[in-house]
């Protein structure tokens, strides 16, 4: 089967029922997707196909084929991609496990939305932290949208 | 940041033995020689390298799993050393070298918020050593007095002959200099790197995927593991049928484990799972196969009414008497469940044996618990073990106190060709069904007040397993597990008649440190009751605390400080409801209160908390700031949904869909008040948590007149909007 991952094209020879996560981490050895939770709860293995956030876990590689697959990895070449310059600004990750996704998940909201209302980032940013970054994350993504910083702690209902 | 890569070839410290205090941080450099390492740079002690193009290297002992201290224990030493932080290189110090040279880099277990305030002692003598040792060096160079160069932000100056240098081009003749026998330490008005909140040197890599965790390692000739565990703890592997599963697509190996678990072997993760699933297998419940969390309750109860339990060191005066004169007498018995730490990274090991050495990838809080791991399963020489150094995805306790994984990754390890590289990981459901999980506690108390609305008698019992004499067979200090009585050791509030005794209720459940260990859960009782009684008294929280604690300074400042930050003293917007709480874990001060409202459906709204903390020294603060947001997270978590519980001896949560943890949505606004007064060093990583469910509860009685005393407020009929 054929895969576009970053912009490459790699042949594989897999199961087609193989969940896309274990397609980028085992045979491709591109780590930066974390395994989580393997059911779609914690998000920590976010890419994007065709632009969408995608839980890869639970995303058949089948269904992958000859679409756009972006990893981290992927974002950009040396961490320049303005949303992982916010995530180091704004010291964002504590133990970073599930910023991969958190950050893979960003970048599809702001490509969406570019201003963002915390609603938005609500309604977008489902991935789990344990270490609790959440306010961070909020922070940065308003930071990446240029939108006035007082509303960061304006997102009460 | 690269892991550190010590061949024997650079071993070049004589040790004689491990030392005790800092004493181990000095003294090792080999006298009269400047030895100079691979890459140039020279050793001026086991902490400090120094490379001629000025870059200092500083080693760091313990583990990183996002709290920090990789980049603030640095900072002690940068400071003594007056280095230029931008220079600053810091490196993990090397397991197997560490052992081998008798633990010279200390405590590496990173546990107890105590990487800072156990280390810094000899992490600033070895920066005020290497300092004192650069000084000599280039006073003999350019022929002045020691006493009139000046060293200030990695250059070395000399203001007479206006000569200056930076550390490099002494490095290799400081390397020679005599140890100084002893050294003079900052006034904490001197620092200028202690203090500062320079960025964690741990986050690049984690915002570009290429942060190296223990499931992120990857060898030549790999193979992969998924493991099933008996679902009973204690229980055992009758028989399985692993016919199907060895005809799959890539399984290599099908095996049990220490008889309590299979293991199937392929050459990637997902087949090795997929193919595990269809293992068929007969579990012996050796006995604990009944048993339910409401045989465990009743167990509990019965530690409540026990008529004997192991006295606390803290009692005081009569307080059956000073009880029976009080004007009014409350009781009131608090329940917290037993929890799952769930990391974000599940547990996991890879593991390869060769004839003369095994090396262990894993992360982990305790690398020298990897290698007695290692050690114990195969019968092979600490010493010929190599445990490498990875960022952890989480640790939170989990990774502290049992290796067990490493276990099982070792003698999966065994059972296959030798030199071959397995790696183990967990699914989810095995990491939140096979933890070692926080104790399950009850209180009871009882508090009596006087005619002047002061408590006047006091009386806590205290129902839980102990930790550490379960997983290790740890005796009990006079009958009483200290973590698990922590939090009412010492009273903040000063009653002169208090008694309070520890019930030893052990259950089959293995149990762990769980972050803040006791003091997640004794203060939800403690200064939920503190509020009770203040309600029966007819007096403010706030001000019913701060009366009962005119003799201790420290925790009256930072619960002053954190009512001033959410203006206690003026009332809250209409329908918005307050809770406040204190607590003084682990060498911290720390409190917390809670603005919310709650609807008549029970969702609660939090609009506002305030964390407060006071570390006494404080390195780097908005790393301490980070800290306390995630500890805000961690305990509103627990407070809402937190709960393992068993049927048939078996866990029945299984995943994030039925271990709920706080997402985006339910982010409440967090602001911090950071206190360092000076005089102590406390800890950061895990005080943060302890007022906060306390302060939270306290809030909901507010709003709604419901006392919850019992986890998780989900049963309570409370969500969270």
């Amino acid at each position: 089967m054929e895969l576009q991952i970053n912009n490459e094209i790699h042949e594989v020879d897999v199961e087609a029922d193989m969940p896309l996560l274990w397609v980028l981490r085992d045979i491709m050895n591109l780590k930066g997707t974390k395994f989580g939770c393997g059911i779609s709860q914690c998000g920590a293995c976010t890419v994007h196909i065709d632009g969408e956030p995608v839980r890869s876990c639970s995303f058949p590689v089948a269904a992958a084929a000859g679409k756009a697959i972006t990893t981290i990895e992927g974002l950009s070449a040396d961490a320049s991609h303005p949303v992982q310059q916010a995530w180091v600004k704004h010291q964002v990750p504590q133990c970073g496990y599930c910023q991969s996704g958190q950050i893979m998940t960003a970048v599809s909201l702001l490509a969406k939305k570019p201003k963002p209302s915390d609603a938005d980032i609500n309604a977008a940013m489902t991935n789990l932290c344990r270490c609790g970054t959440y306010k961070r994350i909020r922070d940065a993504i308003h930071d990446v949208a240029g939108n006035n910083p007082e509303n960061t702690l304006a997102y009460e209902a | 940041m690269k892991n550190s890569t010590i061949n024997s070839s650079r071993r070049r410290f004589i040790l004689t033995s491990a030392t005790v205090g800092g004493g181990f941080a000095l003294g090792l450099h080999l006298p009269g020689k400047a030895q100079m390492a691979a890459d140039g740079g020279s050793d001026i002690n086991i902490w400090v390298q120094i490379s001629p193009d000025d870059l200092v290297t500083i080693k760091y002992a313990r583990c990183e799993m996002g709290q920090g201290s990789m980049t603030s224990a640095p900072q002690l030493v940068a400071d003594e050393l007056d280095a230029n932080w931008e220079q600053v290189n810091i490196e993990y110090v090397d397991v197997n070298e560490h052992i081998r040279m008798d633990r010279a880099w200390g405590a590496m277990v990173t546990v107890g918020s105590q990487t800072i305030r156990n280390s810094q002692e000899y992490l600033r003598n070895a920066g005020a050593s290497a300092r004192t040792m650069l000084v000599a060096a280039a006073a003999d160079t350019w022929g002045v007095d020691a006493a009139e160069i000046n060293v200030s932000n990695g250059i070395i100056s000399h203001a007479g002959s206006g000569r200056e240098s930076g550390f490099g081009a002494f490095a290799a003749a400081a390397a020679a200099q005599p140890v100084p026998p002893s050294v003079t330490l900052k006034d904490p008005a001197d620092w200028h790197i202690i203090g500062q909140s320079f960025p964690r040197v741990d986050i690049p890599p984690s915002v570009d995927g290429s942060q190296v965790y223990g499931v992120d390692i990857e060898l030549p000739g790999m193979v992969y593991a998924s493991i099933r565990q008996c679902p009973v703890f204690g229980g055992t592997v009758r028989s399985f049928d692993a016919s199907k599963a060895r005809s799959r697509r890539g399984v290599i190996e099908v095996m049990s484990i220490d008889d309590n678990a299979v293991a199937v072997v392929a050459d990637n993760w997902w087949r090795a799972n997929k193919a595990l699933q269809e293992i068929e297998i007969e579990w012996d419940s050796n006995g604990n196969g009944d048993v339910s969390s409401d045989d465990i309750l009743a167990t509990f109860k019965a530690s409540l009414d026990a008529p004997e339990a192991a006295l606390m060191p803290n009692n005081s005066g009569d307080a059956d008497r000073a009880l029976a004169n009080a004007e009014q007498v409350l009781e009131a018995e608090y329940f917290t469940p037993f929890l799952s730490h769930s990391p974000m990274e599940p547990m996991g090991a890879t593991v390869r044996i060769n004839p003369d050495r095994v090396d262990i990838w894993a992360s982990t809080q305790a690398p020298e618990g990897l290698v007695s791991e290692v050690v114990n399963a195969l019968g092979v020489e600490q010493e010929n073990v190599y445990a490498h150094r990875v960022q952890a995805g989480g640790g939170f306790g989990r990774r502290g106190g049992s290796s067990d994984y490493a276990r099982s990754a070792a003698l999966i390890a065994a059972q296959l060709p030798e030199g071959t590289p397995v790696k183990l990981l967990w699914t989810r459901e095995e990491d939140t069904q096979h933890d070692f999980y926080r104790p399950l506690a009850m209180y009871r108390l009882k508090g009596g007040l006087d005619s002047n609305g002061n408590i006047s008698g006091w009386k806590a019992r205290i129902a839980s397993g102990s930790i550490l004499n379960q997983m290790r067979g740890v005796p009990l200090r006079d009958g009483v597990d200290f973590t698990a009585a922590e939090g009412f050791t010492r009273l903040p509030y000063q009653i002169p008649d208090q008694f309070q005794d520890f019930k030893l209720t052990p259950t089959h459940v293995p149990l762990g440190f769980w972050r803040t260990v006791g003091w997640s859960q004794t203060p939800f009782a403690r200064e939920q009751f503190i509020d009770e009684l203040a309600g029966a008294a007819g007096e403010d929280p706030y001000h019913f605390r701060l009366k009962h604690m005119a003799e201790d300074e420290l925790s009256r400042h930072i619960l002053e400080k954190v009512a001033d930050a959410i203006g206690w003293n003026e009332a809250p917007a209409a329908g918005i409801y307050r809770g406040i709480a204190t607590t003084e874990p682990y060498g911290s001060y720390t409190a917390a209160a809670v603005e919310l409202s709650v609807n008549d459906a029970g969702a609660i709204k939090i609009h506002r908390v305030i964390q407060g903390i006071n570390t006494g020294h404080m390195v780097n603060p908005d790393n301490v700031t980070a800290q306390l947001e995630g500890a805000t997270v961690w305990a509103i978590s627990a407070a809402m949904w937190g709960e393992i519980t068993l049927q048939e001896g078996q866990v029945q949560e299984s995943n994030f869909h039925n271990y709920r943890l706080l997402r985006m949505a339910e982010m409440p606004v967090i602001e911090t008040v950071l206190e360092a007064t000076g005089g102590f060093w406390g800890g950061v990583g895990e005080p943060g948590q302890a007022p906060i469910l306390p302060a939270f509860c306290n809030a909901i009685y507010a709003a709604t007149g419901t006392r919850v005393r019992s986890l998780p407020l989900k049963h309570h009929g409370f969500s969270l909007a």
